[in-house]
């Protein structure tokens, strides 16, 4: 108990301290001042450099969203080429062979997406080209598609005339944001004993004399990024759970803080951008109670010892330690499934189909909501779909005019936003009850009951938040569940990114007013319990009865 | 158009830059200062044969040997080119098999229970560590394979233990194949 509180403080704790400071400078990094002169400004003439003619002129929001779509179209079809030629690709020392189409436009939707769901396990399946040059790419420019992103959202907020342009964010996001924290966190990574190596799997003669091939590679670059980014995607199949992905307690307590270090900054950029820091303070608040709570949850569900093993002859005081390593201590599996699913991360430290069914469920929680910090950029942005909704639904109960910092809230921006947060709702449910009915999930399961179930809802739960873990024992790589969560996935991305851009654009449209000493304060507890209460209305009311068929059913009968 | 052609110039900055430059650079802090992990902590014996990673579990089914957790990777266990969990849940009637087959093989009873991670997969299948506590529990049987004394067996596991995060974790771990290597040793000295 003691251990286990020291630790969550210990990386969440410690990782809200440093959010701050490089929140600061996640503002000067994407949102230099104008004009802007010094440091920032001359990395902004290297990148028009780079971009060439259209990235000199700002964007509004349409041109800012058709130069996002057209770079993530790029990214998709490069990474979709790289992955199907990889056989006849150079840099695969391990004679990987050609990936079944499916499974490619999945993998390149995911990672595109930011999601990293993955059918398919990394030291089997790809060439450390696939690795490095098609998916690590994508989680560093995926990644800096959400910041720039939530930049731009935050510029219209704050009643700038232009958004800004994506050709410069995406750099900056990359460059100066993304980089610089993966060249610190990979060396410490490589520094902590993690493999980074070009040579294929190293032949091992065992002690009892039989031959062991073990898979490794050009791990720490690729993992640090994975979890900066809220990526998730592993090198290895059972991601940082495997031994040479995450070797010791500290690289594990360096991954978690990492998984939740941009997410939690992304709050003081929007704040410093809008220049509403004490708003954004609340908000923050708003986002670390869900997450303790749901912390609270899955740690105190999982001290429960295995179930399978009640009566046998086997010590029951250690709670359930079904696919979890050792070295990261009790504490951290748990905690790291409620982070990595708050966050669109998706990473796991230990085996979420093996949770105890209670603490399975928190981590669906998480992607049910998908704004408990959240993904890099869109976190902030998802949240913000909730702040609109919240506003408008207080404006109707007290009777006046809803409005958000000074921008009136109608009825088509309550739209775009409601639009956005059922579409997530859509895809879990409606994806889950399709495969549900079908042999096209019912024959991929691999456990029995409502657990079963769960593995299905988890799937299209995962996809549609862009998270990408899994309860890894569905045998998802197949043409139908490679084709459907491929296209949930993609969908899932660009719809909560292009509706919060249209509402924005649609707010700048009109006058801003002041705000008077009757507008509704975006500061103050009232404003966080009405936040607070529309998200768990909206996600609870959304999802409960889902959730009823699955965990909860299957805790009622089994657990004691 | 001139998105496309915006596009492709950054994608091929980004390749450049955040691909190939952070690869290289991460790379050579690998080779420069960590050279034996950042190829992933292989051990070799007296020949330089490759034995296994330190990182990574390997089967042990002899008695004269600690045994390690039981593992989910590949068909037979502790395949380390398809790590694997069981991915079962904790509710399942499988579990309960596994844990009866390896409650028969280590001779557990009531008074004298199976520590859980010996009956528990790991997420990879390749955790390399047992508890201190879980070595003690199969300490009588390998001091018996080996005809040594148990309480220098003992002796060996404790100098072996550690704590993997010192302040903020309660358990103290051992290495199952270092303790393996170390066993070897001492039998071979005496």
């Amino acid at each position: 108990m003691t251990y286990a509180i020291l630790f969550v403080a210990f990386i969440v704790g410690g990782t809200a301290l440093i959010s701050w400071p490089l929140g600061r400078y996640m503002n000067w990094a994407m949102d230099p001042a104008v004009p802007d002169t010094g440091a920032a400004g001359r990395f902004t003439r290297i990148f028009q450099l780079f971009g060439g003619p259209l990235t000199r002129a700002p964007q509004d929001w349409k041109r800012y969203m058709l130069a996002m779509l057209v770079f993530n179209v790029v990214m998709f079809v490069l990474s979709f080429g790289i992955l199907a030629l990889q056989h006849v690709l150079p840099l695969n020392p391990d004679g990987m062979g050609p990936i079944e189409g499916s499974l490619v436009y999945n993998t390149a939707a995911s990672f595109t997406s930011n999601t990293n769901l993955q059918h398919y396990s990394g030291e089997s399946t790809l060439s450390y080209l696939s690795q490095l040059g098609a998916l690590m790419w994508l989680q560093f420019v995926s990644a800096a598609t959400g910041i720039a992103a939530l930049a731009a959202l935050a510029r219209g907020l704050a009643g700038r005339k232009e958004l800004g342009n994506f050709f410069i964010d995406v750099q900056r996001a990359s460059f100066l944001v993304l980089l610089p924290m993966a060249l610190v966190v990979a060396t410490m990574m490589v520094l902590g004993g993690m493999p980074m190596t070009f040579q294929g799997a190293a032949v091992a003669t065992t002690l009892e004399g039989a031959e062991q091939t073990i898979a490794r590679g050009p791990v720490a670059a690729f993992l640090t990024i994975k979890q900066l980014g809220t990526n998730g995607g592993g090198f290895f199949g059972p991601n940082a759970t495997h031994p040479l992905e995450n070797p010791t307690f500290w690289t594990n307590a360096i991954a978690l803080s990492s998984i939740i270090i941009i997410p939690m900054s992304c709050v003081w950029m929007f704040g410093r951008i809008i220049g509403r820091m004490r708003h954004a303070s609340v908000v923050f608040a708003v986002m670390m109670i869900l997450l303790l709570v749901k912390i609270t949850g899955a740690v105190s569900f999982e001290t429960a010892p295995t179930q399978a093993f009640a009566g046998l002859p086997i010590e029951q005081n250690v709670g359930n330690l079904e696919g979890k390593e050792l070295r990261f201590g009790t504490t951290s599996g748990p905690t790291w499934a409620v982070i990595t699913t708050s966050t669109s991360n998706g990473s796991v430290g230990a085996m979420h189909d093996s949770l105890n069914p209670m603490a399975g469920l928190m981590p669906m929680i998480g992607m049910w909501l998908n704004a408990t910090f959240g993904g890099v950029g869109v976190g902030m942005i998802n949240m913000f779909l909730y702040i609109i909704v919240g506003v408008f639904i207080s404006g109707m109960m007290v009777g006046r005019t809803p409005e958000y910092i000074g921008w009136r809230v109608e009825a088509r921006e309550v739209k775009f936003a409601i639009l956005a947060l059922l579409a997530h709702g859509l895809f879990v449910l409606g994806g889950t009850a399709v495969f549900a009915a079908t042999p096209w999930g019912t024959e991929t399961l691999n456990n029995v009951g409502p657990h079963g179930f769960s593995e299905m809802l988890y799937e299209f739960t995962s996809a549609s938040a862009n998270n990408g873990s899994g309860f890894e024992g569905l045998g998802d790589n197949t043409v139908p569940w490679n084709v459907a969560t491929g296209t949930v996935m993609l969908l899932a991305r660009f719809i909560p990114i292009i509706l919060p851009l249209a509402i924005v654009g649609s707010l700048m449209a009109k006058r801003r007013t002041a705000e008077l000493a009757g507008s509704l304060s975006v500061e103050g507890g009232t404003f966080a319990t009405m936040l607070l209460a529309t998200i768990i209305v909206i996600g609870a009311l959304t999802f409960f009865p889902a959730a009823t068929l699955g965990p909860i059913a299957e805790h009622m009968i089994y657990m004691n | 158009m001139q998105s496309l052609i915006a596009s492709i110039r950054l994608v091929i900055a980004t390749m450049l830059i955040c691909v190939v430059g952070y690869a290289a650079v991460i790379w050579s802090v690998g080779a420069i200062f960590t050279p034996w992990t950042a190829q992933g902590s292989l051990i070799t014996d007296a020949s330089g044969k490759v034995i296994s990673s330190q990182l990574i579990a390997q089967k042990f089914e002899q008695p004269k040997y600690f045994w390690p957790r039981p593992s989910s990777a590949g068909k037979e266990g502790y395949d380390a080119t398809s790590a694997a969990g069981s991915n079962k849940s904790p509710t399942s009637e499988e579990l309960t098999e596994r844990a009866k087959e390896l409650i028969e093989r280590y001779g557990a009873t009531p008074d004298r229970p199976l520590p859980p991670e010996l009956a528990a997969a790991s997420g990879a299948g390749l955790d390399p560590h047992i508890s201190a506590h879980a070595a003690l529990f199969q300490a009588q049987r390998v001091a018996e394979a080996r005809n040594l004394p148990q309480p220098e067996i003992e002796k060996l596991i404790q100098q072996h233990a550690f704590s993997p995060g010192g302040f903020l974790t309660p358990d103290r771990l051992v290495n199952v194949l270092e303790l393996n290597l170390a066993l070897d040793k001492l039998a071979s000295s005496r």
